[in-house]
């Protein structure tokens, strides 16, 4: 058994954030990933990251990721790689599966669950055939373990992920033969499209897969036009050679950990479906535990870190290493940063959101006020 | 309607109307940076690189960024800042009948100086014929190349890049 005073349930950049503020303000802090390495997501991402320069923006999310570990090395920060977290009980307790061999009881008085999300996959005709996958799946092929997954991709799904991979498979020697998207409007930010778009990739709206042809391998899909109800074109139907189908049809926040301590749950469709409840201090129904990052709702690598902040920052003052008053001072100018990067046309919704989670928050997370 | 949202590019209507895209007049005045963010998204690195305090987004993250023509001196600092490759310089008055185009580009190979490359629109589609005049790789850009090249001057706006180098 492995005693500590925070136990912090994955390593992206929202739980390493929490754990290097909790640790600079004295806490004894544990943190776990299941991977080989740290960083989350972060570690696929070649591309110049959005956000304001307070976030690291511009810099490339394998060289953030590897700034926030640097700086969690320095602190000392206990890090157990290559950990699952497979249970918790009581509220506080985890049970970690090491190098897949072991296993160890963790106790804690505090966790913070930070855990990511999950991709989530559209069936159509033919979708179980080998060279259909997550967009995800083939970001980690060629950026982590560099291997194209095919000459010809198609790609399902236009939001930030689709069109982002989409050019790293350029970048990595493939070719693009469509991004498909089923609204009649693409989902990605802009100028991410607009890289690919000059790069001569079609971009089709109103658009998605009925069917994938192979024998024992995609060889081509047949691709059909929508129409305003998501009702498929009678006679619309086009056949695109292509051996990849890539999905990228939206995040799901991983939640089995928070279910299983009991905590209660909010269903908030734009930001990603069933999320745990949480307060302005990313505080779970369940007094000890804490969330930050895309388990509390699919956002950025910019809010995660800030979420992760916040975290860290509540979980010290209720130990009793930072007083009320300055922990106080310190959320109100996260919660700008936050209420700023939450703005424009693509934030405003998740802002509102979010603001419907927190009051939601308030009302349930009575013990707090 | 061709448009960002239908093509994945925007159109010269919507980037005209836009704070980052220059009028007739600011383009005589020599080579400039031009921006081609038209979306308020959260993100700022343009105007933090940029010396001569010419792009403005303010306190506001998700405001357009918004360039002042008069003071920016083309040093190209933001173009390898940009996170979205949106940025590009342009220089109408480089000769009586060529442009000079310098743009960020991410693809291996780079291509080589003094060859002949293939002009494109926003929307990939081939133009004309570009030569490469310069093509510079520093750390600091932390390998967002910028790649320099001429082409004549009646394609001037609706140029904005090359094909990509494929090897065979
Ligand atoms: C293609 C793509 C491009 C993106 N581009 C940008 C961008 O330009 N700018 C931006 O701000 N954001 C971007 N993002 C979003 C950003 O990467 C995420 O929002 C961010 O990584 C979320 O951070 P996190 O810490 O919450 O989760 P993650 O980064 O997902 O980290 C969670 C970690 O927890 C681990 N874990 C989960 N469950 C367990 C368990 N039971 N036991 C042990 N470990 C566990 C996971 O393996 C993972 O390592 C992009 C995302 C993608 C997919
Ligand atoms: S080219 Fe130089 S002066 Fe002009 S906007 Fe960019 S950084 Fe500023
Ligand atoms: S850095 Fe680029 S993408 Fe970001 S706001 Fe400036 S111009 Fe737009």
């Amino acid at each position: 058994m492995y005693e500590t005073e925070l136990a912090i349930v994955g390593a992206g950049p929202a739980g390493l954030s929490a754990a290097i503020e909790a640790r600079k303000a004295g806490v004894e802090v544990l943190l776990i990933d299941e991977n080989s390495r740290p960083g989350g997501q972060l570690f696929k991402q070649i591309h110049k990251f959005f956000g304001s320069r307070d976030h690291k923006a511009g810099i490339r999310g394998m060289n953030i990721a590897s700034t926030l570990l640097e700086e969690s090395e320095e602190l000392g920060i206990e890090t157990w790689l290559k950990g699952e977290v497979c249970g918790i009980e009581e509220g506080r307790n985890l049970w970690v599966v090491r190098d897949r061999k072991c296993s160890e009881l963790v106790k804690a008085k505090k966790i913070i669950l930070a855990t990511g999300a999950t991709e989530n996959a559209v069936a159509f005709k033919g979708w179980e055939l080998p060279g259909v996958m997550g967009a995800g799946a083939a970001q980690t092929m060629i950026n982590v373990n560099r291997v194209l997954p095919g000459k010809k991709v198609v790609m399902l799904g236009s939001g930030n992920v689709g069109v982002i991979v989409a050019y790293q498979l350029l970048q990595a020697g493939a070719e693009v033969v469509a991004i498909l998207e089923a609204a009649p409007k693409l989902g990605g930010y802009g100028v991410h499209t607009a890289k690919v778009a000059r790069a001569g990739v079609p971009l089709y709206v109103s658009h998605t897969i009925k069917t994938a042809f192979g024998k024992d391998h995609v060889e081509a899909v047949e691709i059909v036009e929508l129409d305003s109800s998501f009702k498929q074109i009678p006679g619309t139907e086009r056949i695109l050679e292509v051996d990849t189908v890539c999905l990228a049809t939206g995040l799901t926040p991983l939640t089995e950990l928070a279910w299983l301590a009991g905590c209660k749950f909010n269903y908030v469709h734009a930001l990603g479906g069933h999320l745990p409840i949480h307060d302005d201090k990313m505080r779970s129904t369940q007094p000890d535990i804490f969330l930050a990052g895309d388990i509390s709702g699919i956002e950025e690598a910019s809010t995660a870190m800030e979420e992760g902040r916040l975290a860290g920052i509540n979980v010290a003052t209720e130990l009793g290493y930072i007083s009320e008053e300055e922990a106080r001072a310190r959320s109100n100018e996260i919660w700008d940063s936050l209420n700023s990067l939450r703005s424009g046309y693509f934030g405003e919704r998740r802002r509102t959101s979010k603001d419907s989670m927190l009051q939601k928050g308030k009302e349930v997370i009575k013990w707090n006020h | 309607m061709e448009s960002l949202k239908t093509t994945g590019a925007p159109s010269l209507k919507e980037l005209h109307n836009s704070p980052g895209f220059p009028t007739e007049e600011d383009i005589h005045k020599g080579p400039i940076a031009i921006i081609e963010c038209i979306e308020e998204i959260p993100c700022n690195p343009c105007e933090a690189s940029c010396p001569q305090g010419a792009i403005k987004i303010g306190k506001q993250i998700t405001n357009l960024p918004k360039m002042d023509f008069e003071k920016c001196i083309a040093c190209g600092m933001c173009i390898a800042a940009c996170p979205g490759l949106a940025i590009y310089i342009k220089d109408y008055n480089y000769s009586e009948n060529m442009v000079l185009l310098s743009f960020p580009y991410e693809y291996y190979p780079l291509p080589e100086v003094g060859t002949r490359v293939e002009a494109v629109t926003r929307h990939g589609k081939y133009v004309c014929e570009a030569k490469v005049i310069r093509v510079r790789n520093p750390k600091s850009n932390d390998r967002t190349a910028i790649i320099t090249i001429e082409y004549p001057k009646e394609y001037f706006e609706e140029v904005v890049n090359i094909k990509r180098i494929t090897v065979s």
